[in-house]
């Protein structure tokens, strides 16, 4: 069973009286475990279909079904619910609250389930190990170098244990040595936790470890290729 | 719970904004339970006074008594029913004898209250005892200082008086200025010239009579008197709470001023939050946050200043305001005298539990609601705007 799908997946913006078509009928589908990229320019529609598979924002026609649930309905309750169970999000800007620890925001997604001090505490830890970074734990952002808070954001992504990873241009702002030992890490966790990863990227460092790429153009899919 | 904990570490952590806000709101705070505990102890400080001077425990009244009609004291006096004469006799009660007369300083007229009370009483604290004066040529008199600069008189000075005896007929005799009083009451000195009880009663026809009785603070249950009616301190002290309570009001507006300076500070500050921590909203949401709950995390943010607020309030505030209620205020005399209520020279504040716990809680709700308002717009956020950060 797939664990993404999507069906005629459309999201139209309007500009005045223009229409502008940011996915065009996408018809989609990701097994458990992938690791695979959507690559194209900018405009293409790459962030926007992660946004739609994440449920920040809503198709305009169109289905997507996530873990066998059709997500387009939900409202923003059921829609967070859903991302605080299922989806792990890892940003280009890396999205750090300033002001906590490298522990403390790792633990974030972890404090609204139910669970107890020590169990978190566990977590965060099995978390911050897998991205090296244990050494760390009581740094704030601004102590970490761009590739330490990429992966303080990687572990804060799969500290819950999602079943998906959705990541957006994650290696942007890295150098080449930062990007390749955050794709490393991903693509150990990927082994794994056996998530599902999907990025956004035009990076070709990160189109070198895809086991999968999906080639966009006007929001449409222009070409789906297995990598070797 | 956890959304209380967030607040409380992102408020610590902004650091010295988030103190300047709370130091100006405890500024709020501490002005307001300091003039509130400034006009509290000023009406206890009157309602003492007037107990002490004027009320006792309680008064009769002659059922023709209105003290602010003078025009009523022409009939306003009867016999002391048995009762209370034996209560008087115990020294738990004490009458006294209100008669109108004009007194005639230096060949001017002045309007006066002759007022007759037993010499040897001890349930008004003022000294009556001077009219025990056997010795003095004439009739002892004692006035208040306020009196004695109308009247234009000192100690030892003789005083033409004039009064209408109970048939309405006009005498007039000289009294002798025994001694001058320097009381806070005004009531019992303004336009008042008391002598002893068993001369007015003489003088006026009046024996035995009296206007009013005063009761002593231990006395429990005041019997009914024919005649007189009863008034408790509660009655009696209406006038005092009327006046406090519209001086209070006035301080409104001072209130308002204080705290508008406080929270607009607060909600510049939460407005400017949405828009800088706009990123930080989106990522929320993208953990798994819903709307609501950023809405109660900021809302909170902003509340909690309150909690700030009342924590450097208790610092600075609390050894401040103890130090005023002990040390008090001083007045000046001019300022005692325009208040209309018995003021001593220094005004000693009270802060009660209930005035502190609730200036706090009246704060924490007005911050939380000022909090709030700008918060409300998360809830038309979109993640995928937010998470873009820059302004909406």
């Amino acid at each position: 069973m797939s664990v993404i799908k999507t069906e005629n997946l459309t999201k139209i913006y309007r500009m005045g009286h223009t229409k502008i078509y940011a996915l065009d009928h996408v018809n989609l589908s990701f097994e458990k475990g992938e690791f695979a990229g959507l690559v194209g320019p900018s405009g293409s529609g790459k962030t926007t279909f992660l946004n739609m598979v994440g449920i920040l924002d809503k198709p305009t026609e169109g289905r997507v079904i996530v873990m066998g649930k059709e997500t387009s309905s939900l409202n923003q309750k059921e829609a967070a619910l859903f991302r605080r169970k299922y989806i792990g999000f890892i940003f280009q800007t890396f999205n750090l609250f300033p002001h906590y620890t490298a522990f403390e925001n790792v633990e974030f997604p972890l404090l609204l389930l139910d669970l107890s001090t020590e169990e978190r505490k566990e977590r965060v830890m099995e978390a911050l190990e897998m991205v090296n970074l244990a050494h760390r734990a009581n740094s704030k952002p601004s102590e970490l170098s761009g590739g330490e808070r990429q992966r303080v954001a990687i572990a804060r992504a799969i500290v819950k244990r999602p079943e998906i990873i959705l990541a957006d241009e994650p290696t942007a702002n890295l150098d080449a040595k930062n990007s390749y030992n955050v794709l490393d890490i991903m693509a150990d966790i990927n082994e794994k936790l056996k998530a599902t990863f999907i990025f956004a990227t035009h990076d070709e460092k990160v189109i070198k470890y895809l086991r999968r790429k999906i080639t966009l153009n006007d929001g449409k899919v222009v070409k789906d290729e297995v990598m070797k | 719970m956890v959304l209380l904990k967030l607040a409380y570490k992102n408020l610590v952590r902004a650091g010295l904004r988030t103190w300047l806000n709370a130091l100006a709101l405890s500024f709020g705070l501490v002005a307001i339970i300091g003039l509130q505990g400034l006009y509290i102890g000023m009406g206890e400080q009157a309602a003492s006074v007037a107990k002490d001077a004027e009320y006792g425990g309680g008064q009769y009244w002659h059922k023709l008594y209105d003290p602010y009609d003078p025009l009523t004291l022409q009939d306003a006096h009867g016999k002391i029913p048995q009762n209370i004469s034996k209560l008087i006799s115990e020294g738990k009660a004490t009458p006294i004898l209100i008669v109108q007369a004009t007194a005639y300083p230096q060949g001017r007229t002045v309007p006066v209250l002759l007022k007759g009370i037993i010499p040897e009483q001890k349930i008004l604290k003022f000294p009556t005892g001077v009219l025990k004066s056997e010795d003095v040529d004439g009739i002892p008199a004692l006035i208040g200082e306020r009196m004695a600069a109308e009247l234009g008189v000192k100690e030892g000075d003789y005083l033409t008086v004039r009064w209408r005896d109970v048939n309405g007929t006009f005498d007039a005799t000289d009294v002798k200025i025994v001694k001058i009083m320097s009381t806070t009451d005004q009531n019992i000195d303004n336009g008042q010239i008391w002598v002893p009880l068993k001369v007015l009663q003489r003088l006026t026809g009046m024996e035995e009579e009296a206007t009013i009785i005063v009761v002593s603070p231990d006395l429990k249950n005041p019997p009914p008197a024919p005649g007189f009616e009863f008034k408790n301190l509660k009655f009696l002290l209406k006038t005092i709470e009327a006046l406090v309570k519209v001086k209070t009001q006035g301080t409104f507006v001072i209130y308002i001023i204080l705290l508008s300076i406080a929270l607009i500070s607060i909600f510049d500050s939460q407005v400017f939050s949405i828009f800088k921590r706009k990123k930080e909203i989106g990522t929320l949401m993208a953990l798994g946050f819903t709307r609501l709950q950023v809405i109660i995390l900021f809302t909170l943010e902003g509340a909690l200043h309150a909690f700030f607020a009342v924590i450097l309030s208790a610092l600075y505030g609390a050894p401040l305001l103890i130090y005023a209620a002990k040390v008090g205020y001083a007045l000046p005399k001019s300022a005692t005298e325009s208040f209309a209520i018995a003021l001593g020279e220094r005004l000693y504040p009270r802060y009660g539990t209930g005035l502190i716990v609730g200036t706090a809680i009246l704060v924490f709700i007005v911050t939380t609601i000022v909090s709030y308002l700008p918060v409300r717009k998360i809830a038309k956020m979109k993640p995928t705007e937010a998470l873009r950060g820059g302004i909406q």
